[in-house]
């Protein structure tokens, strides 16, 4: 049955406060979940005062600042700081999102920082995304024809049909949407979430695709696609503002029109 | 530990092929269930009574008798479907969920036949 408290060992507890130092006028306060699978303890809340008049804008300019100065032990990802890698996806003030884009005046009071919900945490911020992964090469997310290319140029597609791809190829797999969506929650190892379905709706409406029917066959499925209840959790945090939800809809659309 | 690829096990035994009629099974009957169910919510409004008398006289009425009957059905396949999606999401032991299953549709079944039953009896008798 559904688990609605986390295990003995999973339970948040009061973690260590990090003063600022002395003499720093403009403080924000960051908690942040601390994990360490390796060392059997329960995970924990940090809290760290961080000066803002010598960090950037950004939850990401607050965390590598600790990181830096504060505490070398917190452990996230994080790359390309500008949106485009998706590595440092988490949950910040209740809702996932990318820590490089979500400005720190955004949110009111203590920042409070968890890893993506959901997920085994590896550790601190870093959850494991093996399942996650592995349900985006399920779905193929790659061009598959029969028809040879044309000898003297790449794959044509006209500009209405870019379009239609335009959006959903710029998913950056953040992880954001499967981890906020409760039927993902319960459901995980069968549902592929509206990352992976993103992904596949991406091939099924690109025009130069071949395998749609092949595709839609993989994907007929009460778990693989329908454990979708459209709830919308995925649109709302989506950090690139595309429409997983939709493109799910849709799919059920291509679903019942082949049947009639 | 598994030593499974991470692939392997969202592949798992396949696709199973399905999924679509249950998904328009509970568009359609819904459709059904709006159009059935405000008729039935217009016709309980303009009642002249509630008594044993003024409910048998409605059910007697062969339009009357049409409409619930397939009221009935509708209600009991659309909130099959709908039980079977909760059970589905929340119960995952393997037996526990095919017992729920197999106990909702036998549930339903029972329920749907009580109705129609008790509507024809009405219907017919009266």
């Amino acid at each position: 049955m559904a688990e609605f408290r986390l295990p003995k060992n999973s339970r948040i507890k009061k973690g260590k406060h990090f003063a600022a130092a002395d003499g720093a006028s403009n403080v924000r306060q960051l908690a942040v979940y601390r994990y360490d699978p390796s060392s059997g303890d329960n995970p924990r809340m940090d809290t760290y005062d961080v000066d803002l008049d010598s960090c950037g804008p950004m939850v990401l300019d607050a965390l590598i600042k600790i990181k830096n100065e504060i505490d070398p032990t917190l452990t996230f990802r994080r790359s390309c700081r500008e949106g485009i890698c998706g590595s440092c996806a988490m949950n910040i003030d209740g809702g996932n999102t990318l820590a490089c884009t979500r400005a720190l005046d955004e949110v009111k009071g203590s920042v409070k920082i968890y890893p993506l919900p959901h997920m085994p945490v590896v550790k601190d911020l870093v959850p494991d995304l093996t399942n996650f992964y592995a349900q985006y090469a399920s779905v193929k997310p790659w061009l598959q024809t029969r028809t040879p290319p044309p000898p003297d140029q790449e794959r044509l597609q006209s500009k209405d049909d870019q379009e239609l791809i335009n959006e959903p190829a710029a998913c950056i797999l953040c992880a954001c949407c499967s981890t906020s969506c409760p039927s993902y929650w319960w459901n995980s190892d069968r549902y592929l979430g509206p990352a992976a379905l993103l992904a596949s709706y991406r091939w099924l409406v690109d025009s130069r695709d071949e395998a749609t029917g092949e595709r839609l066959d993989e994907l007929e499925d009460p778990f693989r696609l329908y454990r979708c209840h459209t709830i919308m959790n995925c649109t709302q945090t989506c950090p690139k503002g595309l429409n997983p939800a939709q493109a799910i809809a849709e799919t059920k659309k291509m679903m019942v029109e082949r049947k009639f | 530990m598994s030593l499974r690829t991470p692939l392997n096990s969202v592949l798992g035994l396949g696709s199973a092929k399905d999924g679509t009629s249950h998904f328009w099974g509970q568009r359609v009957s819904g459709i059904a269930l709006a159009l059935l169910g405000s008729w039935f919510a217009f016709c309980m409004a303009t009642m002249p009574g509630f008594t044993h008398a003024d409910a048998v006289a409605f059910i007697s009425v062969p339009l009357n008798n049409i409409l619930l009957l397939l009221l009935s059905a509708a209600i009991a396949y659309h909130s099959y479907l709908g039980v079977q999606v909760v059970i589905e999401d929340y119960v995952h032991g393997h037996a526990l969920k095919l017992t729920s299953l197999i106990a909702s549709r036998f549930v339903h079944t029972l329920l749907a036949v009580a109705a129609i039953y008790a509507i024809l009896k009405i219907g017919f008798s009266a």
